[in-house]
């Protein structure tokens, strides 16, 4: 075993006439927490796609877990897990149901020991038995989290993982990639916000018009720019800042009550 | 792997949209309601005009209100499976190591399940009606049979839409044209009295062999070569839908 979890190299994919990757290479450490950085259109979900066997490159390789991708897609799929950019739970059955379908798919044995766990982990056995359409965004991204834990996937693939989420649950969800990250297991996630990187990262590649611009940690990438110069600027607190502070307190208030 | 799984992932799929229909019952009543109220205002309103050359019209309708029934029931399956495509649920369960095929043939096995429970329930209203049928055994098996090889190819032409529809409305708007072809065939008159092109397309399409079959099969008449057109008929579907639907998945979930 080596220390790499994930290789790529001259990743090229067309659309019809549009070069979507010229010729991606990255190599991702096993345990980090890898951020694919890049604007709507870059590549990322593309990128993602491939090295979660549900697409072809048109040349280039890649392996997952030390496995080629194009040759033992099989392979690759037993050790990895996928959340998509749309939460894909299904909204029919309950929250223990996705759970235990994801089990059984995964052929695992003891489906409720590991259902009720990872209820449990991700603070959903209160609505355990609801059905998750009844759940809110939040919510539904923690179940969509949790199936894809099921069956301990040594590397997980998260495609924009808090978008459309409210920053509460964002803060939720950066919380559990961290937990993942310090549990052992490789997070290789993409995402449009400079600051969820930044939040989240070990290390950062800068995905642009489909091909890696950067790829490095923040400290070097920030060595990259001329020597911080020190200013003083009054410091306003962000608007997500407020809307923390102020529904948090309104929180407490209600439970002091 | 795909092989040693398939049957055990199958399964888990079966019972993942079966629980969608239970929990959806309305759309198993929405299915069977049509085709009843059809049964009804052919037998109650025009079936006294209508000269079918057989005593007991409900016999006779019977045939045709099934393959209605089939028709707007394969629907769902379009819709459920947009649903599927458009969530992300089958690129989910494709990143995983699973029996990939075991996805579309847990649609499909639904479909055959929630149409027979629609089927089961119009032909309970049929026997109020006043539908009798002599036939033995051996005659009903053939029938369900038919019934399900058209289920079946109806199906995989409703996995192609549901698979390629842009839209949620594309999804299931193919299924209008297949809801008029028992109109346009013997199922509510016999097609003698028809004008030459139309007597010529109804005579020629599927559904006319189809339930000219049944009818037999039901009231233990000769049923002679019919039975064979109406298998060939849906076979042959069933062999170039499926073809259709397998591209048409691998390139929407896929994207090869």
């Amino acid at each position: 075993m080596t220390d790499t979890a994930i290789t790529t190299r001259n990743l090229r994919k067309s659309f019809r006439r549009t070069e979507v990757l010229k010729g991606v290479s990255f190599d991702v450490r096993r345990g980090e927490i890898f951020a694919l950085l890049g604007s709507n259109g870059a590549g990322k979900t593309t990128t993602i796609k491939i090295l979660a066997t549900l697409m072809r490159p048109d040349s280039g390789t890649s392996s997952v877990s030390g496995f080629d991708v194009a040759k033992s897609p099989d392979k690759v799929r037993q050790s990895i897990s996928l959340t998509g950019q749309f939460t894909a739970v299904d909204e029919m059955l309950t929250g223990r149901e996705n759970l235990h379908m994801i089990a059984r798919l995964r052929h695992l044995d003891n489906h409720g020991g590991i259902a009720e766990g990872l209820l449990e982990r991700f603070g959903l056995t209160h609505a355990a038995d609801r059905s998750a359409g009844t759940y809110s965004g939040g919510m539904k991204r923690r179940l969509d989290l949790a199936m894809s834990l099921v069956g301990k996937p040594s590397v997980i693939f998260l495609d924009e993982p808090t978008t459309g989420l409210d920053p509460e649950a964002r803060l939720q969800v950066w919380e559990m990639v961290k937990d993942l990250a310090k549990g052992g297991t490789t997070v290789f996630l993409t995402t449009q916000h400079l600051e969820e990187a930044e939040a989240l990262a070990d290390r950062i590649a800068i995905l642009h018009e489909g091909r890696i611009v950067a790829d490095a940690t923040l400290t070097e990438l920030k060595k990259l720019f001329p020597p911080a110069k020190v200013e003083y600027v009054e410091k306003q607190p962000t608007l997500e800042e407020i809307f923390l502070h102020m529904t948090r307190k309104e929180a407490s208030r209600k439970e002091m009550q | 792997m795909e092989a040693r799984y398939f049957l055990s992932d199958m399964s888990v799929m079966l019972g993942r949209s079966m629980r969608h229909i239970f929990r959806s019952m309305d759309t198993i009543i929405k299915v069977a309601l049509m085709p009843i109220l059809f049964m009804l205002l052919f037998v109650y309103v025009f079936g006294g005009a209508i000269q079918s050359g057989t005593g007991n019209y409900v016999n006779y309708l019977l045939p045709g209100i099934l393959l209605i029934a089939i028709a707007s029931g394969i629907a769902y399956t379009a819709y459920r499976l947009f649903l599927d495509v458009q969530k992300g649920i089958f690129e989910r369960f494709h990143s995983m190591p699973i029996a990939h095929s075991a996805v579309l043939w847990g649609h499909v096995l639904t479909s055959l399940v929630s149409n027979a429970i629609s089927l089961v329930v119009i032909v309970l209203v049929a026997l109020l009606m006043g539908f009798r049928s002599p036939a033995g055994i051996l005659s009903w098996l053939a029938v369900i049979g038919i019934l399900a090889l058209f289920t079946l190819a109806l199906t995989w032409i409703a996995a192609i839409a549901g698979l390629s529809a842009k839209t949620i409305d594309g999804a299931s708007a193919f299924s209008f044209p297949l809801l008029f072809l028992p109109f346009i065939s013997s199922a509510f008159v016999p097609t003698g009295t028809m004008p030459p092109a139309v007597r010529v397309f109804a005579e020629n399409q599927p559904v006319t062999s189809i339930v000219d079959a049944i009818r037999a099969l039901l009231s233990s008449q000769p049923v002679g070569h019919d039975i064979w057109i109406a298998i060939a008929w849906c076979v042959g579907i069933i062999a170039v839908a499926y073809v259709f639907a397998m591209r048409a998945y691998k390139r929407r979930v896929l994207s090869r």
